[in-house]
């Protein structure tokens, strides 16, 4: 790839004269549609990101967000005390490294969202990896399926940070081209956030870090086009290989900075390296900057302007440092064998670059930072299936349900993550969210502090079968998953993937992912906050299923929250409104056929609120929602050896049926649920929890019967075929 | 008087140690490798983690950093010497006890909680159970399998030095209770002095009572209040 002859004439009339190839090299860079969202801008404004929750929102490294008051710990005013604690949130795609290798591509991309997060001054105390991958029972589909968890595996259980959330799924379309998107949270207090807002002119920069090598080069480009058949050997130059021992030394020496309060501003060097992080950061703060790339320190000889500029080598910071802190800096970066180079200053002038004596940059900061023009595409608008549904063995069709990757338990993949350092994970993965115990927040003895919890995930199927609704459903899941554990959103973050944009099928769907997803956080009023376009992912056998990402956070007051597993002794209700329909289902995805994409709820708010409520209550003993197989997948899921269920249901499609916003909640109080279901969505009296742990389910008089064993083999499908 | 948690760099259980051991009232605090023991150090922690990256081996670099000597010093005075994971593999690895961490059966990492056995109750790490206890402790490593040569191991038996074995939640020492392939399903051990002790497991992801982990890690970190 190249700078586009459009975009050169631009950058030259802008200029008055020839770009330096240094400078090609950074627009070609800076202006790809990775960095520069050329396709997707101009539809990202469909997201509300507001909130009075909202310190920082979309535009930095990650976004932040408070922590609502418990029991007013927060002035009557209004006003936030200097020790008030943040919560930072940042998701990142790392989807073509990872294809091209996924093991170092995976790693990489938890390495930059960690950094990310330490940029805003953060901590980072929790991690979220949804990926995306071809049909289970290919063997191409399994290499990358084991790398990529190996890759995230190993470098976020050495940096300390525990993986706690996340989702995997398998489709057709991700078979030449994976996902991996990878959020972070951190936690910050109000006195130390930091931006990437320089601050003045004469004000030093100094990256601190790994050394540059040649390593990812034009990452940011090759993140920009299709994946070439010949990618997995053509293209590894481009993938960074990650040093978690050097990020882990970085987080230690982050905080040390931030302790002695050091950083004025920072950027983390990701897309664009140094070329990107330095310019983008005096940009933000309407400065400019000189930068000698002689300084930068380097681990391979003979390395030129654009190689020092552009190069993506790992685990590297570049701050904004008062001239006189410039020394106990580069102590603290010693303290923690990390090389420290002062590479440059902040100016009220250009974007300038010398190397060798030499100017080779010299650009206004603003135009390189905002000066991409968008791309006006053409969309078509997808269609929407018809009802056509096959006959089917119900006991077949429940085992190829429960039974499917898909739906299958994802053990196999967080076992391997560390998800307990850290002293935080209240509910560990394998629920519906994690929630971590942020005991900073809430006061000193004002009670138990304030659970956080954690979802991160979409549905392919869902998206595929009707994008606009798909994406909706997608949001409302996530809450969802929030308020079965007794949390209510408090705001996202996005991860927008599509295929090639200049098709127009594949544009017009993306499109309706993008309104989806924001309309319903908007009937959440849950603010997205922040988030990442990938595009381009489309290969040989075509483009990606639209697959919008989300992460959230919620929040409750305390840690404790109702398992998914049954107790055994209480009522099974079935609360929220079925949508009455299979399209986008595991159900068809198995046994064939097509149908019209669920109706959602019209008061989405109200149900995960109510849903939050009910979670709560002393009488609650198991929470469990419904998403990916629908009920059968849900009921599988809870029962254990010691706990089983008896339960009816009208027909197949209410076995099967999807829908969002529901959940099975078993308690000793069925009026309590009722009562504040009541006027707000339907409770259906599913039958009860039992101490024989069966699962016995009547459809329509027809009966089905598994113990906890055949539904537990069932559901082992990942772990028997991959040990 | 403190316990000294000795932070590597790649250590990464370190502020975890000091948050449960202060949880239990006793007084910690993070030492950074370079810095040496602190005078007032009244016991040490090797904490979990990655130091130096498991480059080489894991514990290997570490167990060759100069803290190391102070550390095998103060042990030999008996100031208590917990390694937890990464520090248990520190700890072999310097001779602080016999034995060596390696790769697990599976060659894969694993993060989950796991059964013990209490072999020996009567240590300072040990004496708030029985003998023959059972505790429920996570194990997060993917280098966890003990390895010792026979002779070696009869001995660290015949010295009643075995700490903890993996067991099923009967107490039944079994192969399938052995998450890791360790001989004799050994997840911790004594060194020389009953006051220096190494094991797989995390207590201190079992101290805080307001997570699902429990608390059953507690005894063991209570080993430190001895020397208070």
């Amino acid at each position: 790839m190249s700078l586009p002859d459009a975009d050169h004439d631009l950058v030259a009339a802008e200029l008055g004269r020839e770009p330096t190839p240094a400078e090609t090299a950074l627009f070609e860079n800076l202006w790809s549609e990775h960095c520069a969202y050329r396709s997707s801008r101009p539809l990202l404004s469909a997201f509300d990101s507001d909130g009075e929750q909202v310190v920082v929102g979309p535009g930095d490294d990650a976004a932040v967000v408070a922590l609502p008051a418990i029991d007013g710990d927060r002035e009557s005013d209004g006003a936030r005390a200097s020790d008030e604690t943040y919560v930072t949130l940042g998701i990142e795609s790392h989807n073509h490294p990872s294809y091209v290798d996924p093991f170092d591509g995976a790693a990489t991309g938890v390495g930059g969202i960690v950094r990310d997060t330490l940029s805003m001054g953060a901590y980072p105390i929790a991690l979220a990896d949804s990926l995306y991958f071809g049909p289970f029972d290919r063997e191409h589909s399994r290499y990358l399926f084991e790398g990529v968890v190996e890759g995230i595996s190993h470098y976020g259980n050495c940096i300390g940070v525990p993986t706690v959330a996340g989702s995997v799924d398998f489709h057709e379309g991700y078979a030449g081209n994976p996902l991996v998107n990878v959020a972070c949270v951190g936690l910050v207090t109000a006195d130390r956030l930091v931006t990437a807002e320089a601050q003045g002119a004469g004000n030093k920069l100094v990256l601190v870090g790994n050394a540059t090598g040649r390593d990812g080069l034009g990452g940011a480009s090759f993140a920009s086009e299709d994946l070439a058949e010949d990618a997995e050997t053509e293209d590894r130059p481009a993938v960074q290989v990650g040093d978690p021992y050097a990020e882990k030394l970085l987080i230690e020496a982050n905080e040390a900075l931030l302790d002695e309060g050091l950083i004025l501003a920072a950027r983390d060097l990701g897309a664009a390296g140094l070329g990107g992080a330095s310019s983008e950061l005096v940009a933000k703060g309407g400065l400019g900057a000189r930068i000698e790339l002689d300084r930068v320190h380097q681990r391979e000889p003979n390395m030129n302007a654009v190689e020092i500029l552009l190069a993506e080598s790992q685990e590297r910071m570049c701050y904004e440092v008062r001239p006189g802190d410039v020394d106990r800096v580069a102590e603290i970066a010693e303290r923690f064998d990390l090389g420290c180079s002062v590479v440059g200053e902040v100016t009220e002038g250009n974007y300038v670059c010398t190397f060798d004596g030499e100017t080779v940059v010299d650009v206004p900061p603003e135009f390189l930072a905002d000066g991409a023009p968008t791309n006006d595409l053409d969309a078509v608008e997808p269609g929407r299936p018809d009802r056509d549904l096959p006959d089917v063995d119900l006991a077949e069709a429940f085992e190829a349900v429960v039974g499917s990757p898909n739906a299958a338990s994802k053990r196999w993949v967080y076992r391997q993550y560390d998800h307990e350092v850290g002293l935080r994970t209240a509910v560990p993965p394998g629920d519906d969210a994690a929630v971590m115990a942020v005991r900073e927040a809430g006061g000193e003895g004002r009670g138990s502090g304030i659970g956080l919890a954690i979802t991160s995930g979409s549905n392919p199927d869902w998206t595929s079968a009707d994008p606009y609704e798909g994406a909706r459903a997608v949001a409302l899941e996530n809450a969802t998953n929030l308020a079965a554990k007794g949390a209510t959103p408090l705001a996202a973050v996005d991860c927008l993937n599509g295929g090639n944009p200049e098709k127009p099928e594949v544009y017009g769907a993306f499109e309706a992912i993008v309104d989806g997803l924001a309309d319903m956080c908007r009937s959440l009023e849950t603010p997205v906050v922040g988030g990442n376009v990938s595009l381009y992912n489309d290969s040989a056998s075509g483009p990606i299923p639209p697959t919008p990402t989300l992460a959230m956070v919620g929040t409750k007051a305390g840690y404790d929250a109702p398992p998914a597993a049954l107790s055994g002794e209480g009522t099974l209700l079935l609360v929220g409104g079925a949508g009455g329909a299979l399209g986008g289902s595991e159900y068809l995805a198995q046994v064939g056929g097509s149908d019209r994409f669920p109706t959602l709820p019209e008061n989405p708010g109200e149900v995960v609120a109510a849903l939050a409520d009910a979670a709560n209550q002393d009488a609650t003993l198991a929470v469990h929602d419904v998403s990916r197989g629908g009920l059968a997948v849900t009921l599988a899921e809870m029962v254990t050896e010691a706990a089983g269920a008896t339960v009816e249901t009208e027909d197949a499609v209410a076995l099967f049926d999807e829908t969002p916003g529901r959940a099975v909640i078993e308690t000793t109080d069925p009026d309590a649920v009722r009562e504040r279901f009541d006027g707000i969505a339907p409770v259906v009296a599913l039958g009860e929890a039992t101490a024989t742990g069966t699962l016995t389910i009547d459809v329509a008089g027809e009966t089905l019967s598994y113990d906890a064993e055949a539904v537990a083999d069932l559901r082992s499908v990942i772990s028997r075929e991959l040990e | 008087m403190t316990v000294a948690v000795v932070q590597f760099g790649g250590s990464n259980c370190d502020r975890d140690a000091v948050r449960a051991l202060s949880n239990l009232g006793i007084d910690a605090r993070r030492v950074w490798h370079e810095d040496g023991l602190p005078a007032d150090a009244s016991g040490i922690v090797l904490p979990g983690g990655f130091s130096y990256g498991d480059y080489l081996r894991a514990g290997a670099m570490a167990a060759r950093s100069p803290i190391m000597a102070e550390v095998r010093e103060a042990a030999a005075d008996g100031a208590p010497v917990l390694g937890v994971c990464n520090g248990a593999q520190i700890g072999c690895e310097s001779g602080l006890t016999d034995g060596a961490f390696t790769t697990n059966r599976s060659a894969r990492f694993q993060c989950e909680h796991a059964t013990l056995r209490v072999e020996n109750a009567d240590t300072p790490w040990t004496r708030a159970y029985d003998e023959g206890e059972v505790i429920s402790l996570p194990i997060a490593h993917g280098e966890g399998r003990f390895e010792i040569a026979p002779d070696r191991y009869e001995r660290l038996e015949a010295e009643d030095r075995i700490l903890f074995r993996y067991c099923d939640a009967d107490g039944e020492v079994t192969e399938a209770a052995n998450p890791n392939g360790s001989t004799g399903n050994v997840a911790g051990v004594l060194g020389e002095r009953d006051t220096v002790a190494v094991l797989m497991p995390h207590p201190e992801r079992a101290t805080l009572p307001d997570l699902r982990a429990g608390t059953d890690g507690q005894g063991i970190l209570s080993g430190f209040r001895v020397a208070d």
